[in-house]
């Protein structure tokens, strides 16, 4: 009986140590991972200042000129403009769906987003090149500018909304519902309509979930590569307007791998370029969940 | 002083210790139906395809405390929350009879619900504060309403704070988060934000049953001083709570009502035998 107990009880140390480690190793992996594209991408630095590299906007591989200024930009317009798109779509369609919606409705929607969500990357950058890309061109770049291809900013921010408007949906969806109900019995009784309800208390309630949620949805976006990549032209300039090509920091890394070794410093300015990715994701990451972290405690 | 003579002496000291509480003067007088506003007429509701309301014909006599009281899953609370139709957004539900709220349909499709809404203030189980200040949640259901003048909803504000006793308590931080409060004081705040908007009957589901008892002592306190000026329906689970401030009782079982009638009735001389063996505690 006893014996059995002590088992019992080591068993329980040793899953307990097991679990530990485990759970360690995996934070580990995202340190390890930023360590290595840095030491990667030290040589570049013994040529060119960081703040030279990420400052300028040269980007001439076979002159050893790395200014990395056109791909951040690329890459944050991008992101900037499919949460633009997105996040107002999304809001109102979860709030639709949580608040106005009948069940039956729902059910059908979420099959539709599922699919929306499962379509791969590739597939909404065939979709993005084959419909966006000339529409652009053709029907709304003519408004504003003279000449556009239609591989643009523009393109590349819409694609990429469309790709994470079901993730940013279902999110919504997910921090409405879990709104107690009496908070709408309580607005509702008091003769507000669903809207004002909605939108004084439902929305109010979840705001810092509603920042989570387009915190997760812009880490995505991020790195988003292939889809982005096919549509948004991949010139390595500095982007004026929605209408111009740009080249954010995940087309690059995707574009040039294989033929890096071919200039002595690209492939440490690659893994520069993965390096500052990182780093983008991991500020945004910990700043908005400090900024969430603020507003729940003001809020609840 | 109304007394019950009523058999169990627990209850009965219980009933004995809020007897200050009794303050009815019409008392002698009896329940005079001299005004009905609500009346509910062959009321039959079905979710899904359950049966939850059974030809339910009610009238609540205005200006009193009415007290429905009966087993858990009787149907009280869909009752209640009927009667403002909070209960549409259920899923499947169905309904057919009527319920007239000052000779108005409420189920008529010309009838606008946030009107019906606004004469029934709702006083849920647990407290809800909205998330916001103090001020925000009184001045939540005037703002909805179009009010904007920001004199009149200070006036508003404090009045109705005062009506439940809060004033002195949170007159220095009216602009704190209301979720600050504590439980008792959230379910006072509660019932000033349903005054706010000026209705003529108070829905309580269960409103003391999350409360402390100094603060269930409050509420009460609050429905009889309250029934001055509003109808006050309470759903209660505690038959001592009834016994201490209903002027009218409901006893409803499996979705029917089984007997309708004054307090006095019901609890000295129930016509019903499945009222008597309630209220004798046969069963819960």
């Amino acid at each position: 009986m006893s014996s059995n107990s002590s088992y019992r009880i080591l068993k329980n140390k040793i899953a307990g140590g097991l679990m530990f480690s485990i759970t360690v190793f995996s934070v580990l992996l995202v340190v390890l991972i930023g360590l290595g594209l840095y030491l990667k991408s030290v040589p570049i630095f013994e040529h060119n200042s960081f703040w030279h590299l990420i400052k300028s906007s040269e980007w001439r591989p076979g002159n050893n000129q790395f200014g990395f200024l056109p791909f951040i930009a690329g890459t944050l317009w991008i992101t900037l403009i499919a949460v633009i798109l997105a996040l107002p779509i999304a809001l109102l369609s979860a709030l639709f769906l949580t608040e106005f919606s009948k069940s039956y409705l729902k059910k059908w929607v979420f099959t539709a987003l599922d699919i929306l969500a499962g379509i791969p990357s590739v597939v909404y950058g065939v979709w993005g090149t084959l419909f966006i890309v000339p529409w652009i061109s053709e029907k709304l770049a003519p408004h504003f500018v003279e000449y556009s291809t239609g591989y643009t900013v523009l393109a590349g921010g819409i694609v990429l909304g469309v790709m994470i408007l079901p993730l940013l949906i279902s999110l919504f969806v997910e921090i409405f519902s879990a709104v107690p109900r009496e908070f709408r019995d309580a607005s509702l009784s008091l003769g507000a309509t669903k809207w004002q309800t909605s939108k004084h208390v439902i929305l109010r309630k979840t705001f810092p979930g509603i920042l989570a949620a387009v915190a997760l949805a812009l880490s995505r976006a991020f790195g988003e590569t292939i889809a982005v990549l096919m549509v948004c032209g991949n010139l390595p300039l500095l982007p004026h307007s929605l209408f111009d090509s740009c080249y954010p920091l995940p087309a690059l890394i995707a574009n040039n791998y294989g033929e890096m070794l071919s200039v002595p410093l690209y492939e440490s300015a690659l893994m520069l370029a993965a390096f500052l990715l990182f780093i983008v994701v991991f500020i945004f990451n910990a700043s908005s969940r400090a900024v969430i972290y603020r507003i729940e405690r003001k809020f609840k | 002083m109304k007394s019950y003579p009523y058999q169990n002496p627990s209850r009965a000291t219980w009933a004995e210790d809020y007897s200050f509480l009794n303050n009815d003067i019409n008392n002698d007088e009896g329940l005079a139906f001299n005004k009905s506003y609500l009346k509910v007429k062959d009321l039959n509701l079905y979710i899904h395809k359950a049966h939850i309301l059974k030809n339910v014909n009610l009238e609540i006599p205005d200006k009193k405390v009415t007290c429905i009281i009966g087993p858990s899953g009787c149907g009280k609370s869909t009752l209640l929350k009927t009667f403002n139709r909070l209960i549409d957004d259920t899923e499947g539900i169905k309904y057919e009879g009527s319920i007239l709220v000052d000779d108005t349909d409420i189920f008529d499709k010309k009838t606008e619900i946030t009107d019906i809404r606004k004469k029934m203030g709702l006083l849920s189980q647990r407290p809800c504060p909205l998330p916001m200040s103090i001020y925000d949640n009184i001045a939540f259901g005037c703002k909805m309403h179009g009010e904007r003048n920001r004199k009149k909803l200070n006036q508003i504000v404090e009045e109705q704070l005062k009506a439940v006793g809060l004033w002195e308590e949170v007159k220095n931080r009216l602009h704190a988060p209301a979720s600050k409060l504590s439980i008792g004081q959230q379910q006072r705040l509660c019932l000033a934000r349903g005054l706010a908007v000026e209705p003529e009957f108070i829905l309580a589901d269960e409103a003391t049953s999350a409360l402390d008892p100094i603060s269930s002592k409050h509420i009460e306190e609050l429905f009889v001083k309250l029934k001055q000026d509003y109808t006050i329906i309470l759903v209660t689970h505690t038959l001592r709570q009834a016994l201490r401030i209903a002027d009218h009782v409901i006893f409803m079982y499996l979705g029917e009502v089984i007997e309708a009638g004054s307090a006095d009735e019901i609890f000295n001389n129930p016509k019903q035998e499945l009222t008597r063996k309630y209220l004798e505690g046969a069963f819960s």
